[in-house]
Order: structure tokens, then sequence, then C-alpha cells
């Protein structure tokens, strides 16, 4: 038996992510870089740590090796703990069967020895798809104020974008009566974060009843929670504020990005008090050269800059040379873009070489049919060829390139 | 080719502190921030971990907080380790105090030297800025048979360096003459101040050096033993500076701006380590003008920044103008000010609109922590 933790957060990072496209073909989503150093899944991992929560489960399933290699022991959010610490929980055989995770719940489901082990009063729920900064431990003690059996996290959106989340609707202490998944007519602006703190006694008792169901989907939004509800149990909803951001699609990923780059915009990463972790490359200060001309972007270490640079994003390693413009787009680590290029309303992922003179995506006011223009991507590892011309809302990898 | 656990790494932290006074007031040679994100020790000691060594003693006399505070467990060097890893060997003994020198400084560390098993020792100061391998240093001392092997580069003695150690080598490359704070004219072969030896003969040399209450490292324990050991050189012919004044601390870091030493110096197959900060990227503002600098994560940008190295989360406020400055950590630089060759070390707070003016010669230098 190990030394007893009060809180133990379970973090599902199995989904492929597939609206990321070409972002995701290789790479689990909380893997997929953001902000100019990070990782999603650095979020709710610094959140966790932040929180003073020391044991957290990571759930993987879709393209893990890049995500387990970059977990590693879990040093550099501080996880390498004795007893606690980040564990990454894949799918594995028992007895004579093997199941993969076949939804939420049943992700959890299999790993109710893991949780267990630490006998814990609460478990803590998460999604490695989001940025935002917050206290669990408010969020624990919030659930523990109302002796809740279960506390789900809400934000309150535009009452004009509420058909696009799962929607709660609460009595005015807070209470849940009633989920509503996308409502055509929504009755309350108060959408889930996918945040869910549970008593882990109740969690247990409903996962293993929802194992059971042969009918059930195994997943926490559609089964486990209406049975909670309709079962009577107490499920409050904790309002938070502040800045939280889906990154699940290209547009929300390319925006929540450029979002760093508006000082209006509140989500602080340079707060000493709640640090974002990552993994950091051993690199040297990033350079610009007397030709580069540089504004409003975020550049991090061992980037060459000799072009010019305007609302970007450019992660470690990057190169942009003389002569090569990148605006309003976002640059993974050791991507080069040559002389003459011209990179616009663009992600360009991982190791790409964007060539001399091609040009990459478009600006909307260029566009005349407006349903034609979205964000260029290019995947990772993409060498493309001199003077090669990516249409804006295209995706290409590299296995598409060399063909 | 190198077996790691066969060569103990020593570095002198404190040897030359009194090159750069302004620099060492508050910390050790070997924590004098350079670059924009390293110390001076991240070099020999990234050097020795890319070589394969994992185990490194520190040998520090005073000073040393800042220090500590930089290493702490070694982690950042993969140095935290059951076995070996790193050890920081501050003074031991009744009066506290360690000599500054490097006969002194082994002495006092003697019982460390008998108790590791390496066969063999490197030694090294900090006031070398390069990349080296010493795989290959060690290669040649072993096919040269050689008693002690020692680092030399070629070039003009920095006009600093009082008691370079300039050597002549026969063909064979074995050190036949070294004259120790010589004139010369011209370009000669120099020590880099880096030694590899059997950890035995440093142990019996450094006692012979005691007993006889000599504590010259250059001139009792190379000088003196030419004829009687086998001494050979190897010359490091890639990119090097040391820093042995506050004007050549500031042209090693304005040397960084040249993307040959630059590709040299953080080669990424030998990659620089140091203390991760978990700064964000730097940020650039709207009206940002930046050319030919270096620039750290964790900085905000918002004024123009010319010729210039700047540390992790320093803030350059608006109108401001830097030219050939080095800004060390979390400076921040008022709005409207005006700065030319300025040395600012760390958490200095210029005011809006003051003016700063050095000379390349004579850069101004604003001590740790100064409100201007």
């Amino acid at each position: 038996m190990l030394p007893k933790q009060e809180v133990v957060a379970m973090l599902l990072a199995g989904g492929q992510g597939s609206r990321l496209g070409v972002l995701t073909r290789n790479l689990a989503k909380p893997a997929v870089p953001y902000g100019g150093k990070y990782r999603i899944i650095d979020f709710p991992l610094s959140n966790c740590v932040n929180s003073g929560i020391e044991t957290v489960g990571v759930l993987t399933q879709y393209q893990p090796l890049e995500l387990n290699e970059y977990i590693g022991s879990g040093q550099p959010w501080d996880l390498d703990s004795m007893y606690g610490g980040v564990h990454v929980l894949p799918p594995y055989q028992r007895g004579k069967q093997s199941d993969w995770y076949k939804g939420t719940a049943n992700a959890i489901y299999q790993n109710i020895r893991f949780i267990d082990r630490y006998n814990p009063e609460y478990v803590v729920v998460l999604s490695g798809d989001h940025i935002y900064k917050m206290d669990y431990a408010k969020m624990i003690a919030y659930h523990k104020e109302k002796k809740a059996d279960c506390t789900i996290a809400v934000i309150e959106v535009p009452m004009e974008e509420a058909s696009r989340f799962g929607i709660l609707n609460t009595y005015e202490d807070g209470t849940i009566y009633e989920f509503d998944e996308k409502p055509a007519v929504p009755k309350s602006n108060k959408a889930s974060m996918g945040i869910y703190v549970f008593t882990w006694s109740k969690m247990r008792k409903y996962l293993e009843a929802d194992e059971a169901d042969p009918n059930s989907s195994n997943d926490f939004g559609k089964n486990v929670l209406p049975a909670m509800l309709n079962a009577g149990e107490k499920m409050v909803a904790y309002q938070f504020s502040g800045y939280w951001k889906d990154v699940g699609t290209i547009g929300s990923l390319w925006e929540s990005n450029m979002d760093l780059l508006d000082p209006n915009v509140p989500l602080d990463l340079s707060d000493e008090s709640w640090k974002i972790y990552s993994r950091n490359p051993a690199m040297p200060p990033h350079y610009i050269a007397s030709t580069a001309k540089v504004q409003n972007s975020l550049i991090s270490e061992g980037c060459n800059v000799y072009g010019e640079v305007d609302f970007s994003v450019l992660f470690a390693g990057v190169y942009v040379a003389p002569g090569a413009v990148v605006k309003d787009s976002i640059i993974m680590p050791g991507a080069r873009i040559e002389e003459g290029a011209v990179v616009q309303y663009a992600i360009v992922a991982e190791n790409c070489v964007v060539s001399a003179d091609s040009k990459i995506g478009a600006r909307p006011e260029d566009i005349e049919n407006k349903d034609e223009w979205g964000v260029a991507v290019l995947g990772a590892g993409c060498v493309l060829e001199p003077g090669t011309v990516v249409p804006p809302k295209a995706m290409i990898d590299a296995e598409e390139v060399a063909k | 080719m190198m077996i790691g656990n066969n060569v103990l790494g020593i570095l002198f932290a404190n040897v030359h502190d009194e090159r750069v006074r302004e620099l060492t007031e508050h910390r050790t040679l070997a924590s004098v921030p350079v670059g924009g994100r390293y110390r001076l020790i991240d070099f020999p000691l990234s050097n020795m971990v890319n070589s394969g060594i994992n185990k490194v003693g520190v040998i520090t006399g005073n000073n040393y907080q800042s220090l500590m505070d930089h290493l702490g467990s070694g982690k950042s060097w993969d140095l935290s380790r059951k076995r070996e890893g790193l050890y920081i060997l501050p003074p031991f003994g009744a009066d506290g105090t360690q000599l500054p020198n490097r006969v002194g400084s082994l002495a006092s560390i003697s019982r460390f030297l008998r108790n590791s098993k390496e066969e063999y020792v490197l030694i090294s100061d900090c006031d070398f800025i390069c990349n080296i391998n010493y795989a290959d240093v060690f290669s040649a001392h072993i096919e040269n048979k050689a008693d002690i092997t020692m680092v030399y580069k070629y070039g003009k003695v920095p006009s600093y360096s009082t008691n370079a150690n300039v050597i002549t080598t026969s063909p064979d490359g074995r050190v036949v003459e070294m004259l120790i704070g010589p004139s010369v004219e011209g370009e000669c072969n120099y020590g880099m101040n880096m030694y590899v030896m059997r950890r035995e003969l440093l142990m019996k040399l450094v006692s012979e050096c005691v007993s006889r209450n000599r504590y010259d490292f250059g001139r009792e324990i190379i000088q003196q033993n030419l004829n009687a050991l086998r001494i050979f050189g190897y010359e490091f012919t890639g990119y090097s500076t040391m820093v042995g004044s506050i004007n050549s601390y500031f042209e090693a870091n304005m040397a960084l701006m040249l993307p040959k030493v630059r590709e040299q110096l953080f080669d990424v197959n030998h990659p620089i380590y140091t203390k991760v900060r978990d700064d964000m990227p730097a940020r650039y503002g709207l009206g940002s003008q930046v050319s030919n600098s270096l620039i750290a994560d964790g900085c905000v940008i918002e004024g123009e920044v010319e010729n210039c190295v700047i540390f992790r989360g320093v803030h350059v406020g608006k109108g401001a103008k830097l030219k050939n400055c080095v800004i060390m950590q979390d400076t921040v630089i008022g709005a409207g000010s005006n700065l030319n060759y300025v040395i600012t070390d760390k958490d200095v707070v210029i005011q809006e609109d003051r003016t700063l003016m050095g000379f390349q010669s004579y850069p101004v230098f604003i001590s740790k922590g100064s409100l201007v």
C-alpha cells in the first residue's frame, strides 16, 4: 500500500484529435506544440502541480510515442516524486483479454487499481485539449464545501455560442438539474469545461455500473454523468472565470496562439506564481540579425531570424532567411523558412523546410470567397520544392509532398 | 573512445576571480553570467558531460552561493545521479578558507581525490568559453603515452593575461619549453588551463608541492617536470575566448553575434546546458526594433535594441534605445532611456528617460540590483 493521497488526477490524453488533421497524424493531441515552447499537456500538468496535486495518471492510447517521451519521468513539472508523480497509463492485457480504452469512462475504469493504490478521497478528471490556468485546489475545496459527489467546472460563454457547447442547467445554489449537450435553444450559458471532481467512492460505483451496462458507450458526458444525475447524486457546477480555450481545431489552435500576442487577453504565461512548465531544449538565446524586422511576436530560443516576422509565434530553433516573410503564423520547432518565401496565416509544423520563394497561405482580405479562406497547415517534416504554392485552408503532410 | 567512468572532472570555480572584480563581487568567476542565458561554468561542465565524464567535482573557495544556486543537484547537466554525478567542494577544515590557487585547492580535496576510483582526471579552470570534445584530448593523451596533456591554442596572448603559459612543442607534440607570462610579439601557443593526467600522478605531484610549500601549478607541476615527465600539448583549433577582464567579457558576449561563433559554440551534437528557468518565449511589442542581437526567453522587448546581448527576463520599455549593451537577467530598462556600451548586472532597474553612455574600450558597468 502506498501512502494515501487525498487527490489523484487522471488526464485523458488518448484521443486522436482528428480535427487537427496533419498535426496529429503521428502525434497525440496533448503533445501538439503550443505557444512557442509548450505542448498542450503542459497546461493541465502545470495546473496540477501548482494546485498541489502530486499524483497524475496520463491515459494514453493514440500515437503515444512522442507524448510518452515528452512526459518522461515528469521531472520538468516536478512530478518525479517518490510515491506519487506522473504515470503514463496505456491500455494493457489482462488475463485472456485485452481492451483498448472504449471511452473516457472505460479508460478510468480500466485503471481503478491504479487509483485504489493511493486510496484517494477525490479524483480529478482532466482532458488534454484546453489552454487555461486554473487552481484545481479551489475547485476541490468547493466540492467539499458543497458536500458534492461530482463537481463540474463551467465557464460562461456568449449566449449565441452556447449551442456549440455542453451546457449545464443549474439551480441558484449551483446544483445541476440538467445536462444539455449542444442545445438548439440553450437555457443557460454555463458551458462544461470537461474538468470534473468526483468523490472517489461514488465514482468507483458508477464506473462499475457503467461497465456492466452493455449498451453504454462508456463515456463520461453521455453515460456516467447522466446516470449519476438520474440517481439523484449531488452534482454541482463550479464557476471558473479567466482564459479557457479548446484548441481542438486548426482555427482555434491558431487563434489561441495569436491570443498570446494580444496584451488584452488574460493569459499571462510569465506569472511567477503560476508558471507553466515544459521540457526545455538546450539551445542558445535567439538571434535577430540586422536584416530582420520583428514585431508583435513571440520568439523562442535557438531561432535565427534574418527576415521579417510579424504577429507570429516562432518555436525553438526556427530559421527565417533574409528576405523571407512570416506573418500571422505559427512556426513549430526546427522549421526553416528560406529566402523569398512568404508564410501568411499558416501553421508550419516541426522540421518543415519552406524552400525559397514558396508561398504558404494568404491573408483573408486577399481572398474574394471567404469560404475558401482558412489557415494553411504543413504537417511535420514537409520539405517543399522552391516556389511551391500552398493555398489557404490547405493541409499537406510529408507523405503527400514526397509524392 | 573515452569511457566516462574512468575520468574524473575537476573544475576550479574561483581561480581568476580577481580578473573581473566587478562581476565577481558577489559570485565566483564560474557563475559569471554570459551569452544571454549561461554562466561561465556551463561551458566546461557541458563539455565534460558531452565527453562522457559523469563525475565532476567543483572546487570553490568563497562567494559560492550563486554557484550553488546555479548548479543545484546537477540535474540540468544530467549530473544528478546515483552513481557519481556532481560534487560541490567548498572549503573544509578549521580555517574555513581555501587557498585561491590550484595546488592549494587540490590539496584541500585530497580525500575526495583519493576516494574517487577513476583512473584519470581532467582539470580545468572556468575562464575559457569554448566547445571542446575532451574525448579527443583523452585519446591523444593515451596515444602519446603522455603523463600529462595540456590543451593549448594558437593565437595572440590577450593583453590582460599576465601569466599565460606559452609553450613550444616538438614535432611529435611534446612540450619542450614553457614560459610563464613572457612578453611575446605576435602569435604563439598558449595554454587553456585544461590538463589530463592520471589521478594518482596528480595526487603525488600536489603532495610533493605542498610538502615544499610551493603552490604555483604552472611553475611547480608543469614547468618543473618538462624533462621528468612526458608532457604533451593538444591544440584546440575551434572557437575559444578567454574571459580575463571586463573588456574581454564584453567582447566575448559580442562575439556571439557572429554566426560562425554560435555554430561552433552551440553545436547541436554537443549542446551547452544550463539551469532551466521555465520562462515564456521572448515577446516583441508593437514598434519594437531589434537588430543584430541575442535575446533570451522571458524578455519583453518594446523598444529599440541594436548589437546587444539580452539575458532572460529583461524588460525593455517603449522608446528605450539600447546599443552595444550586455543586459543581465531581470533588468528593467525604463521607457525612453538611452544606453550605449553599458553592462548591467542582474536585477538592475534603469528608470525612465535615463541616459548612460560608455565607450567601446570602457563599457559602463552597473552592479547587481542597482537603481539608476
